[in-house]
């Protein structure tokens, strides 16, 4: 029985390490229909998604992204490489994944190149779009974190694609969470929101979030 | 909202006795112009600070071993053997040996000589190691880290057994029948240190070793369910329930305003330095106030407020043993060997009493 996208779009979360395992945990809260998968049999994850994330279904990769409208990349980057591209052709694809050579080691994909890390994801995965996200809220604040749209202490997430439909779609993915969106009409711009950048771990309001992600713009429009 | 869903642990959690330790990462300390100390006296100062957790009646001194110019502790085992002649009852493990990078033969033979030396008071908490100065070190790819940490473990359970030793692996040469000493007169406790894995929970559960939750961001709350995950784990490979620990930073003063003051400006000095490497957020005075707060992973106050948190957290994850990890950059000996004292003396003391009173609440009427 697959189509029957009722409402809320259908999402496959590849990785259950503490992102995946935290994302499908609000996900879920949220009311979205959620498939967890690592590498290999399900059977190694059973245990895993039936104690921390109930509601989660484990399957097999190909299985969960087959009828997905959304995938989320949760694995360590250094294992990217080693994922099947294809399977993700055709599909929305959220890159919560982060280049930091320092805890991750070198990795030449990603070393030498002038683009952003999640610009070398697009690149790599040619079929799909992908769109930036999760990558700069740390795993261990993502439940705490949330709050109900209008709250005052309500923290912004940025959203950065190269296709605003997606863009979209996945910004309504985060309001559902517990988070306002600041989205950016560019994967390129999504750069902001990596380490070292000015929003990385920062608990910012939508408002704070914009001007930080603008101020760092201008500045490396005025460096380049 | 705000809570994570699952808060519960088992109520048919067996119970092992409370424990309270000490962890440091022997960070570089500050003379009274605010130099820092050269290393070998701030080494001399750890073996100090062992014998003084042992004179606070503290049930526990662990080193973290590191290999940067402000934390040049090591060689953590050797720190610990002196210690371990000059105390009598303290218990003294690494927290943590990155086994990662290191050969778990001579991890084996390090902890198994301490174990003599203290006459059966040594532990290990192994790590794939979060700090990673060791990996360029001695050698080793951080792309590899998850695998070295898998053979590893596999191989010093395998040691921990006793006897010949038979074991092939891609990360080390095999043995044959290998007889590794000095034998283990006592048993040698192992834990794993996890700091949000949930695979790493399950690798401490196929081994049947303890779980040490390093929680060092965000409420401890969120590891409750890892202690359920822990439990399941166990006993589907069959082995009995294991002790489940707490590490979590912080600074003991005599009063809240005290500990503030002196623990804010170095860990804003060392989150700062970390943040350039590590890719953190700096953090802000109003993070900082979160993070002491309850729902924070700070443990920085007077003895009562942060015996009250202890309590509470331990309580919420379900662990019997609760390790202070004490010192941070720059502060003065002397702050540090107070919190030494006043964690032995005050916050310990005030913990068993909140939690012997929460088990008789909750206990029925005899």
């Amino acid at each position: 029985m697959t189509g029957i996208t009722i409402g809320r779009p259908r999402v496959a979360i590849l990785g259950v390490g503490h992102v995946g395992s935290a994302l499908a945990r609000v996900m879920l809260d949220a009311g979205y229909d959620v498939h967890v998968a690592a590498s290999g049999d399900p059977a190694k994850i059973a245990l895993i998604a039936s104690v921390l994330m109930p509601a989660a279904k484990p399957g097999w990769a190909a299985d969960a992204v087959a009828d997905a409208d959304i995938v989320v990349l949760a694995i360590p980057l250094h294992r990217f490489s080693s994922l099947d591209h294809s399977m993700l052709d055709g599909k929305i694809v959220i890159d919560t994944m982060n280049y930091w050579a320092p805890t991750d080691g070198v990795q030449d994909l990603f070393e030498s190149t002038p683009l952003s890390s999640s610009e070398v994801v697009q690149t790599t995965l040619a079929g799909a779009t992908v769109v930036k996200t999760f990558n700069h809220i740390g795993y261990h604040e993502m439940e705490e974190e949330r709050r109900p749209a209008g709250s005052p202490e309500r923290r912004a997430l940025g959203v950065a694609s190269d296709d605003p439909e997606a863009a979209a779609l996945v910004g309504s993915l985060v309001d559902a969470i517990g988070y306002d969106v600041v989205a950016l009409d560019a994967l390129r711009d999504g750069i902001a929101f990596e380490p070292g950048g000015p929003v990385f771990g920062a608990r910012l309001s939508a408002d704070e979030f914009e001007r930080a992600v603008s101020v760092d713009a201008a500045v490396a429009e005025a460096a380049a | 909202m705000n809570t994570p869903a699952t808060t519960s642990v088992s109520p048919a959690q067996p119970t092992f006795p409370l424990e309270f330790g000490l962890d440091t990462f022997g960070d570089v300390t500050n003379d009274a112009e605010g130099r820092p100390l050269s290393h070998a006296q701030t080494i001399r100062n750890i073996v100090e600070h062992g014998v003084a957790a042992e004179q606070a009646g503290v049930d526990f001194f662990g080193i973290g071993e590191h290999h940067t110019d402000d934390m040049p502790l090591s060689a953590s085992d050797t720190v610990l053997a002196a210690i371990a002649a000059r105390t009598e009852r303290i218990r003294l493990g690494s927290a943590v040996t990155v086994l990662s990078s290191d050969d778990p033969v001579r991890v084996f033979q390090r902890y198994s000589t301490l174990n003599a030396i203290s006459d059966g008071r040594a532990e290990v908490i192994l790590g794939r190691g979060s700090s990673i100065d060791s990996f360029p070190l001695f050698g080793f790819d951080l792309a590899d880290y998850q695998d070295l940490f898998e053979e590893k473990t596999n191989l010093f359970a395998n040691l921990l057994q006793g006897g010949p030793v038979t074991w092939t692996g891609r990360t080390r040469s095999a043995l044959t029948d290998q007889d590794v000493v000095p034998h283990l007169e006592t048993p040698l406790p192992t834990w794993i240190g996890v700091g949000g894995s949930p695979e790493s929970v399950i690798r401490a559960a196929r081994y049947g070793f303890s779980l040490m939750l390093a929680v060092i961001g965000g409420p401890a709350a969120r590891f409750a369910p890892y202690s359920q995950l822990f439990h399941q784990a166990l006993e589907q490979f069959g082995h009995t329930a294991k002790p489940i620990g707490l590490h979590s930073p912080g600074h003991v003063a005599a009063t809240d305003e005290q500990a503030r003051d002196e623990f804010w400006p170095p860990y804003l000095e060392v989150l700062r330095r970390v943040s350039k490497t590590r890719g953190f957020a700096v953090p802000t005075e109003a993070s900082f106030l979160h993070e002491i707060g309850p729902g924070g992973s700070l443990f920085v106050g007077s003895p009562e407020t942060v015996a009250t948190k202890i309590a509470a957290n331990m309580t919420t994850v379900g662990a019997n043993r609760f390790d202070l990890k004490y010192a941070m950059g720059g502060l003065s000996d002397d702050a540090l060997l107070t919190n030494i004292r006043l964690y032995g003396t005050e916050v310990v003391p005030r913990v068993r009493e909140l939690l012997s009173e929460r088990s008789e609440a909750v206990a029925p009427a005899a």
